[in-house]
Parts: C-alpha cells; structure tokens; sequence
C-alpha cells in the first residue's frame, strides 16, 4: 500500500506538471505587471482601489518565483522540454511539498515494530481517516471486491488533495489544489479509472454497449452523444469544484483584508482604515475556519464522487439505478 | 454603458441568481434530509450520504455558472 502511494503520487505530480504548462510568454506577461504593483502596494502602503482586484489575482494565481518570509521573492527556474513549459512553479512546488510530506509522515504512521502493535496517537489517528475511507467510501460505493483494490487511490486522492488544502492556509504558501490545471490532472485521473474499471468489469464490447443506452437503435443517434458527454461532464465538475471551492474562500479572505485598504484608501484616510480593520479581521478568521472545514468537505467530497463514478461504471452499466442518481 | 460595463454587470448579477438558486437547492435537500432523520433516526448515515452526494451535484452545477462569471468579470 505504501509502494501504491509513492507511485500514484509520483505519477500524480508529473501528470500534474504535463497539465500545468502553461504559454510561456503568455504567463511571463500577466505575471510581472501584477508582481511590480503589488510590489509597490505592498511597499509602500498605497495600494489603491484599481490594484487591489491584481493582489487578488496575483494571490491566487499561479507565478514563477514564491514568496518566502525574510528573504522575499525567490526566482524559480523557467524549463522548458520540447516547446512544452515544464517550469517548477509555486504550485507545482507545493505540491512537491505536499507529496514529499505525505510520503514521509504516512511512512511514518505506517511503520509498524512488531507485526501484531496496535498502533498509538497519530498512527491510531492516519488508521482512522484510512478505515473511513475503506468502510464508509469505498466498499459502500463500489462493492467489497472493487473497493478494496481503489483504496490505495482512493487514499492518496484523499489525503494530497486534503495536504494541499491545508498547505494552502499556512501563511506564504499557496494553494496548489486551487489552480485548474491541477485539479484538472486529479480528475484526469479519476476518469482514467472510471473508464477502465468500466472496460475491466463489462469487456469493451459491454463498455461500447453502455453508450447506447439500451434503447432502440433508432434512438442511438441521440443517445450516443449524450452518454459520450456525459462521460466528460462528471469529471469537469470534479475540476472545477475543487478548483472553485478552494479559490472562492481564499477570494473572500483577501477581500475582506482589502477592504481595510479600500476604506483606508492607500493611507489617505488612516481613520476609516483602522475603524474597519476588527471588523474584516474577524470576519477573515471566521472565513480561515470555514476554509480548514472546506479544506476536508472537498477531500471527501472529490474521494466519494470518484468512487462513485467508479462503483457505476463498473457495477450499473445501462440499467436505471446507474443513472437516477447522476442525472 | 460600454459593453466592458455590462459585462461585469452581468457577471455580479448573475453571481448572485446561480447563488439563489444553489441555496434553493441545497436547502430544499437539508430540509428534506431533516425531515427523513427525523422519521428514522437510524438511518442518518445512509440519508448524510445521500444528501451529501446531491448536495454536491447541485453545487458542481452551481459552480459552472459561478466560473462563467468569474470569466466575464476577469476579461
């Protein structure tokens, strides 16, 4: 199990990386202006009403060089292989961070002294998330046999989605998680699964069969297209509900903290700056509450859609009680 | 007005209905999950998963209209 999450994680993190290139010149342009003004506003104290929205932006977007306390903006190298951008980014660091993270503490909690040790504290606490995984996710949704095969997936998708969600409230870092490109690759994976657990369970003839719909072949001209969709639309909303959830709240953070320089205007108005000031911080620690919540809502939520799609692509194939539910 | 204008008009204004209607949704599937645990109250965990899963579904539909917002205010 352990060799099993080194190597999705490995997989995931270079699949990640495919997914992640972006133009090169077009990210180098919409990186520097922003960085040279928020450079400024942050500098100087007068961030004004019009740059604030590039903060926002700046914030959550990805950039080639990461922010560190005390030693500020360290340039990351730009790589490029084959005309394809394969640069190490700030995302892309912090899901290395992640990956390196998981392995290590996960190995950690998985060793084990004696063969039959009960295991104790953060061990006892890793086994927890694991059993819910395996008897509350994957057995219910995808039957005894299936479901414990994707545990191992399962379990990495849980907990580097949940790794990055968190990493991503820790002051300086960012949200790897909250970048389309990355959400993008675990989905990616997730429909890889769904469509071979479905070939696997049902041949591929059975497979091609499920895209009729099992209506009259008069019908398949309609159907065919439909269920062809429909095979996208499931993961693309795994994509852009991860993507969305976990960019909103950190949206919602840094514009109740830019309403301190909105009222304050930039320093002009030192008053109206600090009156607000308790209001938004108390309301943007609220906010940090609710997003460490959301941080393992959308984990389990990401983990129990895709043993979901699983489970149906294997188990329904085109009777009713497969599609009632995802319709 | 320019058309830049009515753009982020259209986004703020439709941020707010794919909201309204999100809320509908999900509220009307607590209140029903309510009413059902209620009724049975050993069933929770079966109907928390089932709510979770449709509340889920509403809000990946939600979201699409929330990112075609977000598209309009940002171009």
């Amino acid at each position: 199990m352990k060799g099993a999450l080194i190597i999705s994680l490995s997989i995931l993190a270079l699949f990640s990386q495919i997914v992640l290139a972006d133009p090169p010149g077009e990210s180098s342009l919409s990186v520097s202006p922003i960085d040279t003004s928020h450079a400024a506003a942050a500098q100087e104290g007068h961030g004004s009403g019009d740059n604030i929205g590039d903060v926002i932006m700046h914030h959550i977007s990805d950039s080639h060089e990461i922010e560190l306390p005390f030693i500020g903006a360290v340039h990351l190298p730009r790589i490029e292989l084959y005309g394809i951008d394969f640069s190490i980014t700030k995302h892309v660091v912090m899901m290395m961070l992640a990956a390196t993270l998981l392995v290590v503490v996960l190995s950690f909690a998985a060793r084990r002294r004696h063969p039959n040790e009960v295991p104790t504290g953060f061990a006892a606490a890793i086994e927890t998330l694991v059993e819910f995984i395996r008897n509350e996710i994957a057995i219910p949704n995808m039957g005894e046999a299936l479901g414990i095969r994707f545990v191992p997936y399962l379990c990495t998708v849980f907990f580097f989605i949940l790794t990055c969600n968190l990493l991503g409230l820790v002051p300086f870092a960012a949200t790897a998680t909250g970048n389309v490109s990355v959400t993008a690759a675990l989905a990616s994976l997730t429909f890889l699964s769904t469509q071979a657990a479905g070939i696997k369970a049902h041949g591929l003839g059975g497979y091609l069969k499920h895209f009729t719909g099992g209506v009259h072949p008069a019908m398949w001209i309609i159907m065919i297209p439909v269920e062809f969709l429909g095979l996208f639309t499931k993961p693309f909303a795994l994509c852009i509900r991860l993507y969305a959830n976990m960019t909103a709240g950190h949206v919602v953070i840094l514009s109740l903290i830019s309403l301190i320089f909105i009222f304050g205007q930039g320093g002009a108005n030192p008053v109206a700056g600090y009156g607000v000031a308790p209001l938004s911080i108390g309301f943007s620690l609220f906010v940090n509450l609710l997003e460490i919540f959301v941080a393992f809502l959308q984990a389990y939520i990401f983990t129990l859609l895709s043993a979901l799609f699983i489970g149906f692509a294997a188990h329904s194939g085109h009777e009713e009680e497969g599609h009632g539910a995802h319709h | 007005m320019e058309g830049l204008s009515f753009a982020h008009l259209a986004a703020g204004l439709g941020a707010g209905i794919v909201a309204l209607g999100a809320g509908f949704g999900i509220g009307k599937i607590a209140s029903s999950a309510m009413d059902a645990i209620g009724r049975q109250p050993e069933a929770a965990g079966d109907v928390r998963g089932t709510m979770i899963i449709a509340a889920a579904l509403i809000e990946g539909v939600a979201l699409f209209g929330e990112v075609i917002c977000v598209l309009l205010a940002i171009k």
